[in-house]
């Protein structure tokens, strides 16, 4: 097969960490599969390539391109638009482009804020509170960077979305798995799923996967696992008071964290058919607490000390309400 | 993977009626009908609407009737009714679209009346509220799936619990009917409070006379299987199809041999005080029947009190016993039973005056509750119906009796207990014809309701009872006056004459109020059942359907839904009976398919939901580690449907889709084009 027979392939990260670049990566020889039967056309992490490039390719002429990041800039959403145009499949992958994940907590704060915090920190000398200007005139002409926009957005907020892979950051075993599929597809031995679908993960939730043993629960108390002593091994972290979030998050990574002995945080989104991830988890959990008494149920409640945190720590961005207030006001 | 549905409704695919109803000038006073209709035939004709009107009562036949029509020569396929509440005639809209041809769950009721008309003044307000409460439903009702109802058998028994005079009445209209009854009792003998009174008012019927021939039938009647000394300890099934545990405590007696004789009574070494029957003022032995009259006629051996149990030897019952009927080696014993239908009839708790402690009950000898005034005035109580001070021998000179206790006071129970004025009216009448004392009556207002009630009232004013009307402040011994010494001093202000008294009497009557039973909760739960705050059992509508409950099968009749007198306690059993015997001849029942169901696939098996249906239709099943819904128990009331974290549960009726789609119709999203989130 020449080379340019091969159907092409670019992965693009907008506002993420990088770990999902690692993650695919760390699949080890798999990243030959994706060599041999794909040409790699656009892959800022992995190889040099320009914008330019990719703005002369035709329309469509990239067969797969897996996209991590939320949109933070104007910078992230012309080349979400870009890659959806030259794209035939376009992945959201991993949670900051599935659901906003970490970067998407700053959904919370205004704009002013969060630069603030980042432009005004006590290790930071900026006493002319100098802050970023979309654009600024030199000399030699107007300078310009991408303008921040005032929410974070999740890719499909921005483009039509094919696929989801969720995860921060997926495992590796589910990329290699979705890769067998897609060079599966491109021989003809298999079918793509329906559009929209969320690839590489389950259709259950972490708890269908977790081989702790659980009962009928009642929660007297939440504590945070570093406060805790001694945490039973074999019993359901949960039902431990140990707020674990493997009940609301969808399956796929093998409920690593309960099996290591920590509770799960959801960094797998939720699952399918959820449309808001904290508020179903809020429900779960206030169900299960083991009181009629209102003041005994706000001191349990009070054992959940980060609750924006426990519920939204990855989909704050993809929940219903998005953003704050004044985050959605600021400009 | 999300899956394709096949063809799924749409606006395009849809053809929408829409009708608005005036109500008279309920809804039509607030919010301007006519306006609401003409906008929702011209602005949702995009979201499929094809014809909206408005119509001054859409629940008579002629409203109903318009709907028919255009279903039939319109070929509508959905149906928005803006009118009242679903509670009210979702079933009437419902059942109009049925007659028309249409699945009937492809109506929408939403309500203008109690969501605006009722709790608006604003009458621009109002009605472009009304208009998004339409788009709302419209956006819906796109959404409906066509349902058919759950047809289930129903097994003939019903099972009756609490033997008082409402489940009495109850088990016999059934019986008498020709249908099977288990009527279940927890004490030794039904009868019920009925069973502890001398007079019953108005009318001052010997109580014990109206009653046992009741009670007899019910012993005897060929189609009432009596349970008494048992109790229900579990409840599976749904309406048409209980399954109840009985266990039934050994009465150590065996009922074939026993001949009710009473010998084994009169020999028994072992005397107790009787605090059940006799409300304490008297005795009774280890081996007893609570009263002479009492239905079963045998004896039962509480084992607490019984030297033989305690210590081991004794057997006094067993020696003397013409039948050796007697049986030590009884164990208690569970059976179950099938059901149909169940009517709770488990009454009422007196409320404990001891928690008024102002009033000295407890601590001041003859202060008396209540109950204990009805043993001391029956004749066949402890003092052959003499009306005689804790000494047992002292008639009163002056008595006082106060309304009211424990009821309609914030400390203790807001509720008025209905019966307590009558009440207090009476043991004002027995004390004046028995001992010809001077009786005082403190009462806050006078409740004498219902027939021949208040002509009992001047009877006994006319009988030359006084009336203080006031709250009694203190009952005590501390004299400070003269003529005050070795009397129990009343200390209330008259409010009619606006000063303070003291009275001084030598007895003291507490009408006290009526409580549920103390363990109201726990069998509530058993059989899932609601209670209200103070702990009556709810009943499905508080005017037109007063016995009924929102569990399907479950009935309530007498004290238990609320405090009420001996007619209104026998009339609900009556009721109860005729809902019941209506069920049982239809031989089946339609059940609504509003129903959750969870998707074995997406469970995790988290067991979160498990514990959380009020009606116990989740089951877990440990070996596939999912759970499952049991569709004919469940009521789709919701409750795991919102708590299940992976989404696996889903409510018929209340999908994702048809709850976001009447939200986005509520903010009117379905009028602009949408706000497209990629115009960054
Ligand atoms: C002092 C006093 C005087 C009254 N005088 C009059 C009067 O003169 N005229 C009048 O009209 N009304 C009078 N009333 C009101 C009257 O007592 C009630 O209206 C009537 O008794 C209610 O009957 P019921 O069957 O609902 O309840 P109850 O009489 O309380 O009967 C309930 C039965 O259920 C049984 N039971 C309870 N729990 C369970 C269980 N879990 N399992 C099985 N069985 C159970 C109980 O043992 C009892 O036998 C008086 C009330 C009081 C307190
Ligand atoms: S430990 Fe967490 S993931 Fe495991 S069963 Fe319990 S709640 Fe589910
Ligand atoms: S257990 Fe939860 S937090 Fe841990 S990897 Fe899995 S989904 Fe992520
Ligand atoms: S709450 Fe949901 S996921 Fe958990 S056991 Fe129940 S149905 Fe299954
Ligand atoms: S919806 Fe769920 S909680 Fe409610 S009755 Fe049905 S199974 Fe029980």
């Amino acid at each position: 097969m020449s080379a340019s027979a091969k159907p092409k392939f670019a992965m693009y990260w907008a506002a993420s960490c990088g770990g999902c670049e690692i993650a695919v990566l760390n699949t080890h020889e798999k990243i030959l599969d994706v060599d041999a039967n794909f040409e790699v056309v656009f892959w800022p992490v992995a190889m040099d390539a320009k914008y330019k490039d990719v703005e002369a390719m035709p329309d469509r002429s990239i067969l797969l391109t897996l996209f991590n990041g939320g949109i933070r800039t104007t910078e992230n959403a012309e080349l979400a638009h870009l890659m959806r145009q030259k794209s035939q499949i376009l992945v959201a992958f991993g949670s900051c482009a599935c659901e906003g994940c970490i970067p998407g907590l700053a959904n919370l704060s205004n704009k002013q804020a969060l630069f603030d915090t980042v432009y005004n920190s006590p290790s930071t000398t900026n006493s002319q509170e100098t802050r970023p200007q979309p654009e600024t005139a030199v000399p030699e002409g107007t300078l310009k960077i991408p303008y921040f926009y005032p929410v974070l957005k999740t890719l499909d907020q921005v483009v039509d979305v094919d696929y989801y892979i969720p995860g921060c950051p997926p495992e590796s075993h589910q990329i290699s798995a979705v890769i067998d599929l897609v060079i599966q597809v491109v021989q003809g031995k298999a079918l793509l799923p329906a559009k929209g679908a969320t690839i590489g993960a389950g259709e259950s939730t972490v708890c269908d996967e977790c081989p702790r043993q659980r009962n009928i629960k009642a929660i007297k108390k939440f504590t945070r696992i570093q406060e805790l002593k001694v945490v039973d091994p074999a019993l359901c972290l949960l039902e431990q008071g140990i707020p674990c979030n493997g009940p609301a998050t969808r399956s796929g990574c093998g409920a690593l964290c309960p099996q290591a002995g920590a509770q799960c945080i959801g960094c797998y989104g939720p699952a399918a058919g959820v449309i808001d991830y904290g508020a179903r988890l809020m429900t779960a959990f206030a169900s299960v607490i083991d009181s009629t008494d209102p003041q005994e149920i706000d001191a349990i409640l009070d054992g959940l000390v980060d609750p924006a945190g426990q519920f939204y720590r990855f989909n704050l961005a993809s929940s219903l309400l998005r953003a704050s207030r004044s985050a959605w006001k600021s400009q | 993977m999300s899956t394709e549905k096949t063809t799924p409704p749409s606006p395009e695919t849809e053809k929408i009626g829409v009708y608005v109803c005036h109500c008279g000038s309920n809804i039509a006073g607030i919010v301007d009908v006519q306006e609401v209709a003409e906008w929702a035939g011209e602005r949702l004709k995009e979201r499929g609407v094809v014809v909206a009107r408005d119509y001054k009562f859409m629940c008579s036949s002629l409203g109903q009737e318009l709907i028919e029509k255009d279903i039939q020569e319109k070929g509508l396929t959905r149906v928005v009714v803006a009118a009242c509440s679903p509670h009210l005639h979702e079933n009437t809209f419902r059942t109009a679209c049925g007659r028309a041809g249409l699945n009937p769950y492809l109506c929408e009721l939403v309500s203008i009346r109690e969501q605006v008309s009722w709790v608006h003044t604003d009458k621009d307000a109002a009605t472009t509220k009304s208009k998004a409460v339409v788009s709302g439903g419209v956006e819906r009702v796109i959404h409906h799936e066509p349902l058919e109802p759950l047809v289930v058998p129903i097994h003939p028994t019903t099972l009756v619990v609490g033997g008082g005079i409402a489940g009495i009445q109850a088990a016999l209209e059934i019986a008498d009917a020709g249908f099977p009854v288990i009527l279940v009792e927890r004490e030794p003998s039904i009868g019920g409070h009925m069973a502890q009174f001398d007079k019953t008012f108005p009318t001052l019927d010997c109580s014990a006379c109206i009653l046992t021939p009741r009670m007899v039938s019910v012993g005897s009647h060929p189609n009432i299987t009596l349970l008494t000394w048992s109790e229900v300890t579990r409840v599976d099934g749904y309406v048409g199809n209980f399954t109840v545990t009985i266990r039934k405590k050994p009465r150590y007696i065996n009922t074939q041999l026993c001949t009710g004789c009473g010998i084994c009574q009169e020999k028994c070494p072992k005397k107790i005080i009787d605090d059940v029957y006799e409300a304490g003022l008297s005795y009774r032995k280890a081996v007893y029947t609570p009263f002479p009259q009492a239905v079963p006629k045998y004896p039962v051996i509480d084992r607490e009190n019984c030297i033989f149990f305690q210590k081991g030897t004794c057997r006094a019952c067993e020696k003397f016993c013409p039948t050796n009927a007697i049986d030590f080696s009884q164990n208690e014993e569970y059976m179950t039973i099938e059901a149909g239908n169940i009517i709770l009839a488990t009454g009422y708790d007196l409320f404990d005056p001891r928690r008024v402690t102002q009033y000295g009950y407890g601590r001041l000898a003859n202060v008396f509750t209540s109950l204990e005034f009805e043993r001391l005035s029956n004749s066949a109580g402890p003092t052959n119906g003499n009306i005689v001070l804790r000494d047992g021998v002292t008639p009163p000179a002056a008595v006082g009796i106060i309304h009211c206790v424990g009821s309609r006071d914030r400390n203790y129970n807001n509720y008025c207990s209905v019966i307590c004025c009558m009440q207090g009216l009476k043991f004002a009448h027995l004390v004046k014809e028995r001992t010809g004392a001077t009786v005082y009556n403190f009462y806050i207002d006078m409740r004498t309701a219902y027939k021949a009630y208040d002509e009992f009232y001047q009877r006994v004013l006319e009988e030359g009872t006084l009336f203080v009307r006031g709250k009694v402040a203190e009952v005590t011994d501390a004299a400070r006056l003269p003529g005050e010494d070795g009397k129990l001093i009343i200390q209330v202000e008259d409010t009619l004459a606006g000063i303070q008294r003291r009275i001084p009497v030598d007895m003291v009557i507490l009408s006290s109020g009526l409580e549920p039973r103390h363990d109201a909760k726990q069998v509530a739960q058993l059989f899932g059942l609601s209670c209200s705050a103070d702990g009556w059992y709810i009943e499905k509508h508080p005017k037109l359907d007063p016995v009924a409950t929102m569990t399907e099968g479950i009935f309530i009749a007498g004290c238990v839904q609320g405090p009420k007198d001996i007619p209104s306690s026998v009339s609900q059993g009556a009721a109860a009976a005729a809902r019941v015997l209506g069920r049982i001849q239809q031989e089946h029942i339609a059940l609504e398919p509003i129903r959750a169901t969870v998707d074995e696939t997406k469970c995790s098996g988290c067991r979160i939901c498990n514990n959380l249906c009020p009606f116990n239709a989740i089951l877990f099943h440990a070996d596939r580690n999912v759970s499952e819904v049991n569709p004919a128990l469940c009521q789709g009331c919701g409750t795991c449907v919102a708590a299940c974290p992976a989404g696996a549960i889903s409510g018929t009726g209340f999908s994702n889709e048809q709850i976001l789609a009447q939200i986005e119709g509520l903010l009117l999203l379905n009028l602009t084009p949408k706000y497209t989130l990629a115009a960054l």
